[in-house]
């Protein structure tokens, strides 16, 4: 057994007096009821935040949230019913409600229980108690002390430290055994600058699945800059130009193109059911041919990375759309058993509150190999856009947005003006055929992806290497 | 299945959980405290193509508190009310107040201002947790949906759902609150498709009273309606138009001008409407008005985040701003009394010069009706606005045909300032209810800087 799974148990079993025979037997009333699959998912998440504005920290939280989802599948079917403490009682209940949804008279049978043996993806320590409260407050301040001394604009300046630690087990009646232990960070800085009567926002964050120890020295520093430096930009900025222009995205976060453009419209749930624009589109030509996107868990210590996906399946590079063909989709149990597919690891949920559907976890496209510089070059008249305050898509129609927070004009193939912040808008299945030019410099975004899909939150990491995009929309104010 | 619950039964444990949770924060040491107990109940049941898809029921409960020592403060929740969790998390709260730093502004409302009543206010209307109920009325819905229009070719599905909540509000000043409400919801979101295409469009009624709902038939009907009426859409030239907003789009509109108003944002200098008390910023007929004690509303409260009773007021009266969205905590920050806002407003009504659909389309003539707005680019501190937008285009006063891909831009403070006209079709289902809003462009020459645009 592998030592997640007895740290798991550890956790969250043997605190409420439950054995590991008591969840057998509670996946075997599952299973009698004829699920074609049932399963148990039991999680703890500790979560600490610290707060900063005015020079002070002025505020921490703490919270401890445990339970225990019990789900009951049944062809298309799905019961599902929580449990908000795990205790015998509780699990009993959950179990009994979620098995409502089968018809009398099936019956299955548990698999014998196969432990995962996945290799840790990530760090497994607890962040919150790797770092002292008053070291993890003069974090906070070094980010504030650091953002005044860059500029005397500064007016204001938050910090916020987000530490979360999260154990989680998942027994299923198809012999899925698997635990996982998710460390996650961030350390977010936003500033207000003004001059004259001018005011504007800047912002930088960063994280991932690791210690705060792994951060550079200058964490905080670094952040501090990089928030004033784009507040000063936008002082700078003039109005957006309107209108169809070619469009150069820098390397890193803007991949949130990717995740709306087609992420999102290649999870099975939407394909299995005809509702996205990329349904049976599998082996078509839907990008241009320099374009290949992987959608990847396994990324050393990334916010999307996960070691087991809340399924209990291992994740693993899916390959989405390779030189420009649609080659698969993200898939959950449900989805890809109603598809005739293999699950990719996507399977997620926000909390044990959630019932799991096939997600994102780190979405990025494979650099290629053209020198940024002469990308710009290659774009006379555009805009060079470079951070996204967020995206949003409608998979059905493949109309999607994303929102520029700091971009550029480029005149005659040179970064010029600073611009106003824009929408963008296009169409997920043709943006991706005008994508022209592919960068050789592939960077991931910093870690401060968060995604929502029927109301429900997970984090993810994007990543794309400079792209030129030879017509997209823009919504500015410019004539 | 079928439950009848009850979840005002819990409201004395409930309340005797705050009680304990108090009194261990004040044994641990701390000066001041406020804790908020809820318990949810629910059941959901999804309807995709006339079959069960989903059965999920969900129960639950969870605390938070905030504790005071000195002018210092930590807060802590946690989904586990068994004693030794009630400790921790207190415990826990304490802790973090001892790394925090002092901030003159920190503590509990004023005791004198606490709610001094609780008035009914018609909250509480369960029906049982009926399954077969439930799956009747999502079938229906859908069916129906499928039924109007013979280009409703698929279903992302009809949901209904029922909850009950119980929120039990307390404070070291001896004040306890205690709201149990319920809501039932029912939606459906359909997909359309012609040789042009798919288009996804949905439709929900949502309500405190089950008796109050819109008919399921209706419901699927009008999810239908809509979603076809999308189809084959087209890409409009650039330019400056009028645009008209559905009551749904102009919700966003009215948080947005919320937001800008609240304390957090006045305090923090990040407001488009910073230091904007007492002046100007929208036309003599422009309201933004608070009721929060209206009966059976989603939005309804008698006390607030902070135990301070709510009470009716403007936020913009005739076009002047009269009051901020305070807390005791931003109220403080500003040297103002708290406006009963800690956590948000309640029931908020944006009115104006109020005319039928049909009129306002005919006061139009040409330009964009948006009913569909996506995408982030609102900034809060400079009000610049670039939003992604689907609709209809509008000639001669009249719906012509659905567009899509559009974006639309200015800036919110020239876009208060131009409403001429709203609907009378205010959209009553949430906690902001607005009409229509008509926002026509700025006449040529010697208009504002800015325009509203939509690019094609």
């Amino acid at each position: 057994m592998s030592p997640l799974i007895r740290e798991a148990e550890r956790t969250l079993l043997e605190p409420a007096g439950l054995s590991r025979q008591d969840a057998e037997r509670a996946l075997g009333r599952l299973a009698g009821a004829g699920a074609d699959l049932g399963e148990l998912f039991l999680q703890s998440r500790v979560s600490e935040s610290w707060a900063l504005e005015d020079g002070i920290v002025k505020d921490g939280s703490f919270s401890l949230d445990r339970g225990l989802g019990a789900r009951a599948l049944s062809g298309e079917k799905t019961g599902a019913a929580y449990a908000e403490d795990i205790r015998p009682e509780g699990l009993a209940n959950a179990v009994e409600a979620a098995r409502s949804i089968t018809r009398a008279g099936g019956q299955q049978q548990v698999r014998t229980l196969a432990p995962a043996n996945a290799s840790p993806v990530h760090d497994q320590g607890n962040p919150i108690a790797t770092l002292g409260e008053q070291d993890k407050v003069a974090l906070l301040e070094r980010a504030d002390q650091a953002a005044r001394r860059i500029d005397n604009r500064v007016q204001e300046v938050n910090v916020r430290l987000s530490l979360n630690f999260e154990t989680l087990l998942v027994m299923a009646t198809d012999g899925a055994w698997a635990a996982d232990v998710r460390p996650l960070v961030r350390l977010d800085v936003s500033v207000i600058v003004a001059e004259g009567q001018r005011r504007e926002r800047g912002f930088a964050g960063a994280g991932g699945r690791r210690p705060l120890s792994s951060f550079s020295h200058e964490w905080p520093e670094d952040l501090a800059k990089e928030a004033v430096r784009s507040a000063l930009v936008n002082l700078e900025a003039v109005d957006a130009p309107a209108g169809p222009l070619p469009v150069v995205l820098a390397p890193g976060w803007p991949g949130v193109l990717l995740h709306e453009a087609v992420g999102h419209g290649l999870e099975g749930d939407f394909n299995r059911k005809g509702s996205s624009a990329f349904a049976n589109r599998i082996g078509e030509q839907v990008a241009s041919t320099g374009c290949t996107v992987i959608d990847d868990g396994t990324l050393p210590d990334r916010r999307g990375s996960l070691t087991v996906d809340d399924e209990g399946t291992p994740t693993e590079p899916t390959v989405l759309i390779e030189n420009g063909i649609l080659k698969g989709y993200m898939q959950d149990k449900l989805n890809a058993r109603l598809m005739g597919a293999a699950a990719t690891g996507n399977g997620r949920r926000q909390s044990y509150a959630h019932q799991p559907m096939p997600r994102m976890t780190n979405t990025f496209m494979q650099p290629g190999d053209k020198d940024p510089a002469e990308i710009i070059a290659a774009c006379p008249k555009g805009v060079y856009a470079v951070n996204f305050g967020g995206g949003q898509v409608d998979i059905t129609s493949g109309r999607f947005v994303f929102s520029a927070t700091e971009a550029y004009l480029i005149e005659n193939g040179k970064v010029t003006r600073p611009i106003r912040g824009a929408t963008l808008i296009g169409n997920g299945p043709q943006v991706m055929t005008r994508v022209s030019m592919v960068g050789n410099d592939l960077r991931l975004d910093p870690g401060v992806g968060v995604c929502g899909k029927d109301g429900q939150s997970v984090p993810v990491g994007v990543g794309q290497p400079t792209l030129l995009v030879d017509e997209i929309t823009i919504g500015g104010t410019a004539g | 299945m079928r439950q009848d619950v009850d979840i005002r039964q819990q409201e004395g444990e409930l309340t005797g959980l705050a009680e304990a949770i108090l009194r261990q924060a004040k044994r641990l040491g701390a000066d001041a405290a406020e804790v908020s107990v809820s318990e949810d109940i629910g059941l959901t049941v999804k309807v995709r193509k006339g079959e069960l898809e989903t059965l999920e029921f969900n129960a639950d409960r969870s605390f938070g508190i905030a504790v005071y020592d000195g002018q210092r403060k930590g807060s802590a929740s946690t989904s586990d009310s068994s004693e030794g969790a009630i400790k921790e998390t207190v415990a826990r709260a304490l802790g973090i107040a001892r790394h925090t730093q002092d901030d003159p502004c920190h503590g509990l409302a004023d005791a004198d201002l606490m709610a001094a009543r609780q008035p009914d206010l018609d909250l509480f209307h369960p029906a049982p947790l009926d399954t077969e109920a439930a799956l009747a009325a999502a079938q229906a819905c859908e069916a129906e949906g499928f039924a109007t229009d013979r280009r409703i070719v698929n279903s992302e599905g009809a949901e209904a759902a029922r909850s009950q909540s119980c929120v039990v509000y307390g404070n070291s000043h001896g004040f306890m609150g205690t709201a149990s409400t319920t809501s039932h919801s029912l939606s459906c979101v359909l997909i359309a498709e012609d040789g042009n295409g798919m288009q996804r469009d949905y439709w929900y009624t949502a309500h405190r009273n089950p008796e109050a709902l819109e008919a399921p038939e209706a419901v699927g009907r009008t999810a239908a309606e809509r979603t076809a009426a999308r189809l084959s859409p087209r890409k409009v030239a650039t330019g400056s138009t009028p645009v008209l907003f559905s009551p749904q789009a102009a919700r966003s509109l009215a948080g947005h001008v919320i937001g800008a108003l609240s304390g957090g944002a006045q305090y923090r200098k990040a407001s488009f409407l910073l230091d904007a008390l007492d002046t100007e910023v929208a036309g003599p007929h422009f309201h933004l008005v608070e009721q929060p004690l209206l009966p059976r509303r989603l939005g309804s409260a008698s006390f607030d985040g902070d135990g301070v009773a709510t009470a009716e007021k403007a936020f913009i009266d005739a076009g002047t701003v009269r009051n901020y969205v305070l807390s005791a905590y931003s109220g403080r920050r500003l040297g103002m009394p708290t406006t009963g806002n800690a956590g948000g407003v309640h029931n908020l009504f944006l009115k104006g010069r109020s005319k039928a659909f049909k009129a306002l389309l005919k006061d139009m003539d040409r330009g964009l009706y948006v009913t569909d707005l996506m995408g982030t680019g609102v900034n809060g501190v400079t009000g610049d606005y670039s939003q992604g937008a689907a609709g209809f285009w509008v000639e001669g006063g009249e719906i012509a045909y659905p567009v899509d891909e559009i974006t639309i831009a200015s800036n919110l403070k020239d876009m208060l300032r131009q409403v001429v006209a709203v609907g009378d079709d205010p959209d009553e289902r949430g906690n902001i209810i607005t009409p229509s809003v008509l926002i026509p462009p700025p006449p040529p020459p010697a208009g504002p800087s800015r325009y509203l645009k939509r690019c094609g």
